[in-house]
């Protein structure tokens, strides 16, 4: 059994358990962590996650591990400071035990893009775990913890909750702090968690939610209570209006994931929501938004990985032939690609007809969210992938995988909450539910997410 | 539009990626590939949609905002310093106050 | 060559704003401390941190634009300029590029022949960071960085194409240093690089023509070598040209030990900076509150006060120029005016005496002994005839280094002129007895002599006769 056990207290997780877990033979061999503090304990600090074990993505700084972003770049770089999220969840009590395996620089929806090598899916080892936040997802779906830090900038959270059978949120932009998240792309990049059940995942956003003088895009609001209270009353959800948008169930969709969409929704009906078809006309464009958008902002970002100051260094007599040297060999595949096109489309005669445009349609799809919001929409239902996790190596083509993240890019782009959550299995595969909210509206989520997991069965789709 | 070798090479120049002539056809295509998917966005029509920034401010912080604190020193992560500065490859050409052409310009 | 060459320049200012803290992180902005001492996670450009806008800088950043007549916009965006370089921690510089802070403004930097101000637009001012510093002579085998000044707040100042002259380049800088100072922005020092001036410059054979393919001259550390520049670049396109030659888009470097202009070394491959707006800052706002606070807080501005002084104390060009160089010197020549009643003697004063003594000295305007009070009443005395021109200085001398009132000090040195007219007629007597030959020639109309016999009166007195009332008495016994 893979799965979390999730019958316990999260209390009674403590980091003694993850060890004793992470040493058991099905868990050995997932390459869910890069870096691990085995001598790690609980700080004694009292909080609502005192003694808690947690996994830290590594593009999150820690003061005592790494943060490499899976990178050659940045191999045995320790930051001289601390990421603010990973701040709060040590005040909180939490105890990091580790850092998480990743797509480089999160450029990737498998984990597969990793220098140090893929991380496995622990319900299937012969695929994905998603990304890429991949080793945050394994780490939490093989029971080792039961909170872990992710970072989504277009389903990096979502996606490899969906492919392991968890929870996996992505925050309002601007409600985490992205003070000590290594940048991808600034503007889509988001702090997100990964929970074993909803109400975790929820404890978990409550814990690192807040304003952070030291990221000039986080939100100076107040953090509302998130965890839901028990549902209570046969229809708990009186008054949801969820919005089913047509867009996101396409006829080509899996019939099978199509089919456990529609029990979701009717298991949300019977909890007393309304459901409504809406429509969110410029869904098909978010892809190639994103993958001018992120790609652009990436190629600024990863320009400090010169070799002067920190990382990764290949020396040469000259300036060029060192930069040069140093980046090629720091960078995978990958993050070179998405490097030299973010650099195409910012390039000049090519700035207004790519960069420029995106930045549009991103407004138009913003604007979208924005009126079926209004609307009297309270949140929004998808399957949150395509497709269930799919085999290592199965998608060799660069824009096949993009694809993979084609319900989940809308949220970073509109900026708005989302999460997913286990709503049934294909071939034994977990398949996601999503949920979106309006900016800032996470507590509606939880409430009904947490509904829906309480009284839904996961079980094989019948279609 | 088309990627051409040639952009590839000016790309990764700008970009200071240090690319084998062996990479770039399959680069060429694969940039090809992805913006091919792209075109897409130019039959949308956007004259309507505001290119104002959205109605956000930047927050201001005080002057007198202590500095951030490194928690480990400077010679801990750089790959080469002496005497306090960080070292790179004699530069060849500069100007008293920084502007070098051997890159870019100061400021 | 018969071509009348017309030299179109315009000048792109870089200032460093006084802040304590840099643009972007609580790091300070002293200088002088231990290589990349003044570091932090910010600008080092660790990965993970975030820049957060310093207020003080907007403030400062905003009077600088309406010191220079600028409107400063409601909403201005950052973005970033990529290029890599090894002071440039991030890859990429902050600036503002399509939106910048404040646009169209105007330097007067003098008066025409026809007695109208010569006027320089200036394009537009935006906020940016400064970089690094690369060194270059502190290893045989390496180039060294130090961070510290990476991060300090800079305005751009972008001057309109207006500029004809090297004279008028320099003139453009030095009025652009003493705004700058007036509202107390920058420290505005071009030897320490807290002034930074480029200058770009073409060449058209008639004002009517299209402008021609300009040159960037960088390195420029005095004003003088602005003047220097300009001259030896536009003599240079002028031969480029007249040989049949073009001019290259390039940067210049102006080499002060040699001086002489000569290409940077050319670079590789076009400048692409691929400007897209920072998404790590929103836009910046200011509310038209805000900018109003901002324009009534500052002082009286250079060409107001030039205005004001001509017109008030009647006072020639030149010297309303030197009077206004800096505020302390003004205010300081607007006190001894008022305490003197005589602004012109107190211009003198200023522009002589007092300012040779504090350059002397090193001591301030505001430090020096001699308070405006105190020269007000020694210039009363020399107005008044009390005392002598000589006296007066011998006195300034004295009050620098003793306390007491001019007049006391004349008394007890015996610097009152004697004015009157029993003791002068008795020395005149004297020196006509003591000089019969002269004293008759005199009187018999030889009026030439009587330089000479004011200079014996002057001597029999020794030095403390009026010379004016000598003249006079004098004067009334000519034949
Ligand atoms: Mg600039
Ligand atoms: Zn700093």
């Amino acid at each position: 059994m893979s799965q979390p056990d999730v019958k316990t207290p999260l209390a009674q997780h403590t980091v003694a358990h993850a060890w004793s877990r992470f040493d058991e033979a099905d868990v050995q061999g997932l390459n869910a962590f890069l870096a691990l503090d085995r001598d790690a304990a609980a700080s004694g600090v009292e909080g609502t996650l005192a003694g808690i074990p947690v996994a830290i993505k590594d593009n999150l700084a820690t003061l005592t591990l790494p943060t490499t972003c899976a990178s050659r770049v940045l191999e045995g770089y320790v930051s001289p400071f601390e990421a603010t999220a990973v701040r709060k969840l040590r005040d909180a009590g939490a105890v990091v035990i580790g850092k998480t395996n990743m797509d480089e620089f999160a450029m990737g929806s498998s984990t597969e893009n990793s220098a140090y090598g893929p991380t496995l899916n622990p319900l299937d080892r012969s695929r994905v775990p998603g990304g890429s936040s991949g080793g945050s997802a394994a780490a939490v779906a093989s029971g080792v913890v039961r909170l872990a830090l992710g970072s989504e900038t277009g389903g990096s959270v979502r996606q490899p909750a969906a492919f392991c059978g968890i929870v996996g949120v992505k925050p309002t932009y601007g409600r985490v702090s992205r003070y000590g998240l290594v940048a991808y792309a600034s503007s889509l990049d988001n702090v997100g968690v990964f929970g074993a059940t909803v109400a975790e995942a929820a404890l978990g956003l409550e814990t690192i939610s807040g304003h952070d003088h030291f990221d000039s895009t986080s939100a100076d609001l107040p953090v509302p209570s998130m965890v839901p209270a028990a549902a209570s009353g046969e229809r708990p959800l009186a008054g949801l209006v969820v919005g089913k948008p047509r867009e996101y169930f396409p006829d080509n969709l899996d019939p099978r994931i199509a089919a456990h969409c529609e029990r979701a929704l009717q298991q949300l009906i019977a909890l007393g929501a309304e459901v409504r078809d809406v429509s969110l006309p410029s869904t098909d464009l978010a892809v190639p938004v994103y993958y001018i958008i992120a790609p652009a902002e990436a190629s600024s970002n990863l320009a400090r990985y010169d070799g002067v100051r920190y990382g990764a260094r290949v020396e040469a007599d000259n300036l060029r032939s060192m930069y040069e040297g140093s980046r090629s060999k720091g960078f995978g595949e990958e993050v070179t690609r998405r490097i030299l096109l973010g650099t195409y489309v910012l390039s000049a005669g090519y700035y207004d007809a790519y960069y420029k445009r995106a930045q549009a349609v991103r407004t138009l799809i913003t604007q979208e969210f924005a009126s079926v919001f209004a609307s009297g929409v309270h949140l929004l239902f998808t399957p949150t992938t395509p497709t269930p996790a799919f085999r290592l190596g199965e998608l060799s083509d660069p824009y096949e995988m993009y694809l993979s993240d084609i319900f989940t890019v809308t949220a970073n782009l509109a900026g708005v909450p989302a999460m997913s959550q286990p709503i049934g299995l294909v071939d034994g595969l977990p398949v996601g539910g999503q949920f979106m909210a309006p900016h800032f509206d996470e507590p509606t989520m939880f409430r009904a997410a947490a509904a829906l997991e309480a009284s839904l069965s996961i079980e094989e789709a019948t279609a | 539009m088309s990627v051409t070798p040639e952009d590839v090479r000016h790309v990764a120049t700008l970009a200071r990626l240090g690319l084998s002539e062996g990479q770039i056809p399959a680069l060429v295509q694969q940039l090809n590939g992805i913006l091919g998917h792209m075109d897409v966005l130019q039959q949308v029509d956007v004259s309507g949609v505001p290119l104002t920034p959205p109605d956000q401010a930047a927050p201001l912080r005080p002057d007198a905002r202590p500095a951030d604190v490194l928690l480990r020193s400077r010679e801990a992560f750089a790959p080469a310093m002496r005497d306090g500065f960080f070292l790179v490859p004699r530069l060849t050409t500069h100007g008293a106050q920084g502007a070098s052409a051997d890159e870019g310009d100061a400021a | 060559m018969s071509t009348n060459w017309e030299l179109v320049i315009g000048l792109e200012v870089h200032c460093q704003l006084k802040t304590r803290s840099k643009i972007f992180c609580g790091c300070a902005t002293s200088f002088g401390e231990a290589p990349n001492t003044n570091t932090c996670p910010v600008c080092l450009g660790l990965p993970g941190a975030l820049p957060v806008l310093n207020a003080e800088a907007v403030q400062l950043a905003t009077r600088a634009s309406l010191a220079l007549g600028c409107t400063v916009h409601d909403a201005s965006v950052f973005a970033r300029k990529n290029y890599f370089y090894p002071d440039l921690p991030k890859g990429y510089q902050i600036s503002q590029f399509d939106r910048p802070l404040a646009t169209e403004g105007a330097v007067v930097i003098g008066v025409q022949a026809d007695g109208t101000p010569r006027v320089i637009r200036v394009h537009r001012v935006h906020m940016e960071e400064d970089a690094g510093k690369s060194v270059h002579d502190r290893f045989r085998d390496v180039s060294a960085i130090d961070l510290n000044r990476a991060g300090t707040p800079l305005v751009e100042i972008v001057s309109e194409p207006d500029i004809r002259t090297g004279a008028e380049a320099g003139a453009y800088a030095r009025r652009m240093k003493q705004i700058l100072e007036y509202a107390d922005v920058s420290d505005a020092n071009m030897e320490e690089g807290s002034l930074r001036v480029d200058v770009n410059i073409s060449i058209r054979p008639s004002s009517t023509s299209p402008f021609g393919t300009k040159t960037e001259i960088k390195n420029l550390n005095s004003f003088s070598a602005i003047e220097r520049a300009v001259e030896i670049e536009f003599a240079r396109q002028v031969r480029v040209l007249e040989s049949g030659g073009t001019i290259e888009q390039q940067t210049m470097l102006y080499d002060d030990k040699r001086n002489e202009v000569r290409p940077a070394r050319s670079k590789e491959g076009s400048h692409d900076y691929r400007y897209f707006p920072e998404p790590d800052l929103p836009p910046l706002r200011l509310n038209a509150e805000y900018i109003d606070r901002q324009r009534a807080a500052l002082p009286e501005l250079p060409e107001a006060k030039r205005r004001r002084f001509a017109a008030d104390y009647a006072l020639g060009e030149v010297e309303v120029e030197q009077l206004i160089v800096e505020q302390a010197l003004a205010a300081h020549f607007e006190a001894v005016a008022r305490a003197s009643g005589d602004a012109r003697r107190a211009a003198n004063w200023m522009l002589g005496t007092v300012l040779a003594s504090v350059n002397a000295s090193g001591r301030s305007l505001a430090e020096h002994p001699v308070t405006a009070e105190r020269l007000g009443a020694l210039i009363k005395l020399e107005a008044g005839g009390e005392v002598s021109n000589t006296a007066a200085r011998q006195l300034f001398t004295m009050m620098e280094q003793e306390a007491g009132e001019p007049l006391d000090l004349a008394k007890r040195e015996g610097l009152l002129q004697v004015r009157d007219d029993s003791a002068l007629v008795g020395w005149i007597d004297e020196v006509f007895a003591e000089n019969p030959a002269e004293a008759a020639r005199f009187a018999g109309g030889e009026k030439k002599l009587q330089g000479v016999l004011v200079g014996l009166v002057m001597k029999k007195s020794k030095g403390s006769a009026d010379p004016k009332k000598v003249n006079q008495l004098l004067g009334a016994r000519a034949g």
